[in-house]
């Protein structure tokens, strides 16, 4: 057991420094002194202390290597460099950007799954097949709709049409709202469709009609032997949506103009501020190696079956 | 686990089987299988065609469809809404609106293509090479799609669009690499679980060289899953173009791209709603249909 | 609607009344070519305690009607018309709704397949609680004694632990003993038993069914029994009803049908089935060569699989030693994980044994590698046991069939396609088959083509792994009687491998019984059976369907 986790962390470690290695490679293996020269810049208002200090963290003189490994043990000490634009460290940016886009993601994944359930439950549930079919088509209309264009729809039914929702100075709750559902509809549409599938393939295993048989009623089916058998396999998409999550929140903060993680990232790409965006890209993988690691480690939690198999035998 | 009962479910598997085909047989009527025919024309899969050949005809003769000029607009006429003489109305500049999104076809399409060819070909090659090698090989391939995998899609293309520079091919390469690792993934599965079959073992047992089995069993069957795939990419890669395109990274400005058409118009909310919902609605019917398309493929496999 | 079906079991005035009765019952589905009638006017009889075996062969729609009776068809199949009769009820026309109130408490299943009949993330303790709990049958500690109860009763060991466990980690036997604790458990007029032990080993099987006699002949419960084996039917039925294509073809008590078939398709199957059919497959053998004529020798194997980490080795077959003379048929009997689909497939050379020597007309097959491996498929052929699996469903018939010649010395077209058609005659498959694909065949022609495709390298011997058992007894029949032909004919060495002894007693020479990996008997066929030398071979025997007296009631 131990050793399975042992391992499955390491393995997770490896993917992380790869995924590093990776954004490096992208991002700064780009000719180092031209992204330094910017830091020149007299409007950033930088000392020549500070403009000395920036290339030593950089090890912007030795070759690629040592750039690497320097890199490498900075990001290890939370040191993620300078940024380019606005002349401050970039953990201090993340930080300052972190929680509008917690809120914003948070809000938005509750509601994409409340809305993914809803589906699929009336999905289950419907008594007719023109209805169910009706319903099993929604999330594939949510899926092919663009996120920026839903964000721009809303705000043009709900703000400029119908007039409920502020442009100028909404409250901070009020603010939320749009966004949110622009971030969840998209989202909750992969949700909806899998836990469908999933639903309609376990209805028809075996066991259900045992259940049946013994006298069980549709929807006690649904909740007692369906709904647990077509949750947890889910689980196992939860880093995918979580960079989904991120992406929806890039494009939906562009779309509200809110500041938040998105509109950082999309500022440090017009701005090509290099060290932005690899911090958001690392920090990004983390989450997301992250995610898998717990789903793959508390699966064997909710699932009995897999109780057994981590041990030496299957 | 013991394959105590692996006899018996392949035995009912197989019952399951033979009672479907037989029953099939049973219909030879010609008269029958006309109906037949009819009865499985699926409107939605009839449309969806419809809709690709139409945006693609699009792409390919856009003159034969609007005589107005996709970046030149005309004085005094901005900002009209639709009427008869503009059928989806004109933007600020007084350009036609129909025309651009009939323009921008061959931009969002032309991109979403060589996205989906970089994707389908580097990736299928990667996935095949891992299935079919096993091993390190296997290993070492598999690690570095996980890896691709890590980073969010968009986060990636954003990276890729910074090292390229901004343009419509350089975006439409970008997502087109963030799509190699699923690609891979997929035809990696397929080709181990065409690998595993019984009729790939027989075919090894008739004599078979590795070569000869590759090409007449294992990829056939692996690829049909890969090519229903690169359908339904398609659409996705229409749908990342076009935000990109929205963000500033795709087709620069006069250029008609679709995302970007929404972009521009975004600033005309209050008073032009058809510069941002119609070139929307345009991208959503484009991707729905690939998606159904790409289903359909799917479903013809089984 | 309750109140219409509260007819104590137990009371004496209506022991004549049928427990079910079914008549002119049309079922149909709905698919993509419209609807489709499967069962065509069945109508028969259940009486109180009685066994009723409804016997078919796939497609026969036995499951179909089994399922109509209780309520559980597919999303698109329909009760056309018919009434069906539960303890003088029509319930044909009921909803879903009513039919709750019934199921479980009036009538249960014993459904197919044990590994997937039980949700795989609920405790065998909840699963069994739920029938009561649904029926209100007491308090939360009156429904925990009963399940352990219950499951006690139905023999399985360690009660307490086994509610606690999850399926999996029981056997398909426990599994099964656990869903006939449903089925019991609020102790209902009829049992439909469907297929009940088609997925369990034979020794298994017999244990299974001697559980579902005694439950109910303590409970006074009638069954249903739906099986494809005319066999179990025989010892199991007072009344036997016979269905192809959906009608019922003969119905009568057990005896009678078994000692005077009315109907022509009775008679066939009863001729077909290898358990009841006496006869051996009439066989004159070819006179044998004299001198050393083994085509197979097998000496001390030994294979091992690494599980899990690498030093877990699991010994699949251990010690397994036979030879097989040129002409006969050697058979390899066992249950499953007695190791002999591994033996097999060591003595085609798809995988190297650990230890141990085998000798394939002369060629030594442990030390073969890359080409001269390759030049060893000519000498033998392997025929898998699902013919659907083992042909490539892209290919036409003459493409599967083609392909083994294009390996190795090429033949001109003309040559092939002549060698092609030769072999597929030869098989017994029409000419019009050779464009079809494999998909657009039945069971027994894909199996033909198997075969085909196997033979048209013109080797000495031929694997036959499990290859008559995915088939229809009568489709099984026919394959058997072709592979005897082949073998006069071409004077081909077979080795057979099976679960089924039956079979295996009509068509082989010589026989090795495998268990756990270990070969505990051994011979010629008829000794084997005659004199069993190992208790197990004993069981295995005495486990086959179809040899108990049918008027023992």
């Amino acid at each position: 057991m131990s050793r399975y986790v042992i391992g499955r962390i390491g393995q997770a470690a490896l993917v992380l420094w790869a995924a590093f290695t990776v954004s490096f490679v992208l991002l700064q293996a780009l000719p180092g002194d031209a992204i330094l020269i910017k830091f020149l810049n007299p409007e950033l208002g930088l000392g020549p202390e500070q403009i000395a200090d920036i290339r030593a963290s950089y090890a912007v003189d030795s070759p690629l290597l040592v750039q690497y490994l320097h890199t490498v043990a900075n990001f290890l000490m939370g040191n993620f460099g300078y940024s380019i634009h606005a002349g401050v460290p970039v953990g201090d940016l993340i930080l300052a950007n972190l929680s509008p886009t917690l809120w914003l993601s948070t809000l938005g994944f509750l509601l994409s799954l409340v809305l993914a359930i809803t589906i699929a439950a009336l999905s289950a549930l419907s008594p007719f097949s023109w209805l169910r079919s009706f319903i099993q088509s929604i999330p594939a209309l949510f899926i092919s709709t663009p996120v920026f264009w839903l964000g721009i729809l809303l705000i043009q039914v709900f703000s400029f049409q119908l007039k409920l929702i502020p442009i100028i100075n909404p409250g901070p709750w009020q603010a939320l709202i749009l966004p949110v559902v622009t971030l969840a509809v998209p989202i909750s549409a992969p949700l909806a469709q899998i836990l469908m599938r999933n639903i309609d393939h376990v209805l028809t295993e075996p066991f259900v009609a045992v259940a049946r048989a013994k006298g069980a009623s549709h929807r006690g089916v649904l909740w007692r032997h369906v709904a647990k058998n077509a949750v947890l396999p889910t689980l196992t998409i939860g880093g995918i949506l979580f960079g989904e999550l991120l992406a929806g929140a890039v494009v939906t903060e562009a779309v509200f103009g809110l500041n938040g993680l998105g509109g950082l990232t999309q500022r440090s790409v017009n701005d090509q501020d290099i060290a932005v965006l690899q911090a958001i890209v690392v920090f990004s993988a983390a989450a997301f190696v992250l995610i898998n690691l717990t789903v793959d480690l508390l699966y064997p939690v909710f699932d009995p079956r897999l109780r057994v198999r981590q041990g030496a035998v299957a | 686990m013991t394959g105590l009962n692996t006899i018996g479910r392949s035995l009912l598997r197989d019952a399951g089987i033979l009672e479907t085909s037989s029953l099939g047989k049973r219909r030879a009527a010609s008269a029958t299988r006309w109906l037949k025919t009819i009865r499985s024309i699926q409107p939605g899969l009839v449309l969806s065609w419809f809709v690709m050949a139409v945006v693609v005809l699009w792409a390919l003769f856009p003159q034969w469809f609007t005589s107005y000029s996709a970046t030149v607009g005309v004085a005094r006429q901005q900002l009209r809404a639709p009427s008869a003489e503009h059928w989806l109305g004109t933007d600020a500049l007084g350009r036609d609106l129909l025309a651009r999104i009939i323009y921008g076809a061959g931009n969002s399409l032309s991109g979403a293509f060589v996205a989906v060819s970089v994707g389908l070909l580097v990736g299928t090659t990667l996935g095949i090479i891992a299935g079919s090698a096993r091993g390190r090989i296997d290993g070492a391939i598999m690690r570095g799609v996980d890896v691709l995998l890590s980073i969010p899609q968009l986060l990636l293309s954003l990276s890729i669009v910074i090292l390229l520079g901004f343009g419509i091919v350089n975006a439409a390469i970008a997502v087109g690499i963030t799509s190699i690792a699923s690609f891979a993934r997929l035809a990696r599965s397929e080709v181990v679980r065409v690998r595993a079959s019984d009729y790939v073992e027989a075919a090894f047992g008739s004599g078979g060289t590795f070569s000869r089995v590759l090409l007449r069993h294992i990829l056939p069957n692996s690829l049909t899953s890969v090519i229903a795939f690169a359908a339904l990419q398609l659409g996705w890669a229409i749908l990342t173009i076009s935000t990109l395109g929205f963000l500033g990274y795709g087709a620069p400005p006069p250029t008609p791209e679709w995302g970007l058409l929404i972009a521009e118009g975004r600033n005309y909310l209050a008073r032009a709603w058809w510069l941002t919902t119609v070139p929307g609605i345009v991208v959503i019917l484009v991707v729905l249909s690939a998606n159904r398309i790409s289903q359909s493929f799917g479903r013809a496999k089984t | 609607m309750t109140t219409a079906i509260n007819i104590k079991s137990a009371s004496t005035n209506i022991v004549n009344l049928p427990v079910l009765e079914i008549s002119k019952l049309a079922v149909g589905y709905r698919g993509s070519e419209g609807f489709q009638r499967v069962v065509h006017e069945v109508s028969l009889l259940v009486r109180p305690g009685e066994v009723v075996a409804l016997v078919g062969e796939s497609g026969s729609g036995k499951t179909t009607t089994a399922q109509a009776v209780i309520g559980v068809l597919a999303e698109n199949g329909q009760l056309e018309s018919g009434v069906v009769r539960l303890n003088g009820t029509d319930i044909a026309g009921w909803s879903q709704k009513q039919l709750d109130t019934i199921r479980g408490r009036k009538i249960s299943l014993i459904p197919q397949d044990p590994t997937s009949s039980l949700n795989p993330v609920k405790t065998i303790g909840a699963q069994v609680a739920e029938v009561l709990q649904i029926h209100r049958q007491g308090s939360r500690a009156e429904i925990d004694a009963r399940v352990i109860e219950l499951l006690a009763r139905v023999g399985l060991s360690q009660p307490e632990l086994r509610a606690r466990q999850y399926p999996h980690e029981l056997s398909g036997g426990m599994r099964q003993r656990v869903l006939i604790a449903i089925a019991v458990a609020l102790r209902p007029a009829l049992i439909i038993a469907d297929e009940p032990t088609s997925a369990l080993d034979v020794t298994v099987q017999k244990r299974i069914l001697d559980l579902i006699d005694e439950l109910r002949r303590e409970y006074g419960t009638a069954v249903l029994l739906v099986t494809h084996d005319l066999g179990v039917a025989a010892d199991r039925a007072n009344h036997i009803v016979v269905l192809k294509g959906g009608r019922i073809h003969e119905q009568g008590p057990t005896a009678e049908v078994l000692a005077s078939p009315r109907s022509e398709y009775t008679r066939k199957l009863l001729a077909d089935a290898p358990s009841l059919g006496k006869a051996r497959i009439a066989r004159t053998r070819s006179p044998r060569v004299s001198g050393s004529d083994d085509a197979i020798v097998v000496g001390n194997l030994v294979q091992d699989f690494s599980i899990g980490g690498r030093r877990d080795v699991f010994r699949a077959v251990d010690g397994v030693s036979f030879t097989v003379q040129r002409g006969t048929t050697h058979a390899i009997v066992g249950e499953s994980g007695s190791g002999k689909t591994t033996t097999a497939r060591s003595i085609v050379g798809f995988q190297r044994p650990t230890s141990g020597r085998i000798i394939v007309e002369g060629i030594d097959v442990t030390n073969l590698r890359g080409e001269s491996l390759r030049r060893f498929r000519k000498t033998i052929q392997l025929v898998y046991q699902n013919p659907f699996a083992s042909l490539d469903p892209r290919q036409t018939i003459f493409q599967i069939v083609e392909e083994p010649l294009l390996n190795f010395d090429p033949l001109p077209r003309e040559d092939r396609a002549r060698k092609v058609q030769a072999i597929l005659e030869r098989v017994g498959l029409p000419q019009p088959v050779l464009t079809r694909r494999p998909h657009a065949l039945s069971g027994g022609q894909r199996q033909r083509v198997a075969i085909a495709r196997a033979l048209v390298l013109d080797p000495q011997v031929l694997v036959l792994d499990e290859a008559v058992s995915a088939l229809d007894v009568t489709v099984q029949a026919q394959i058997l009687a072709l592979l005897n032909e082949l073998q006069q004919a071409l004077g081909l060495t077979y080795l057979f491998i099976s679960h089924d002894l039956a079979v295996v007693r009509q068509i082989s020479d010589t026989v090795s019984v495998l268990h756990n990996g270990r070969q505990v008997d051994g011979g010629p066929v008829e000794d084997v059976f005659q004199r069993p030398g190992s208790a197990y071979t004993r069981e295995l025997i005495g486990a086959i369907p179809g040899q108990r007296n049918a008027d023992r009631h």
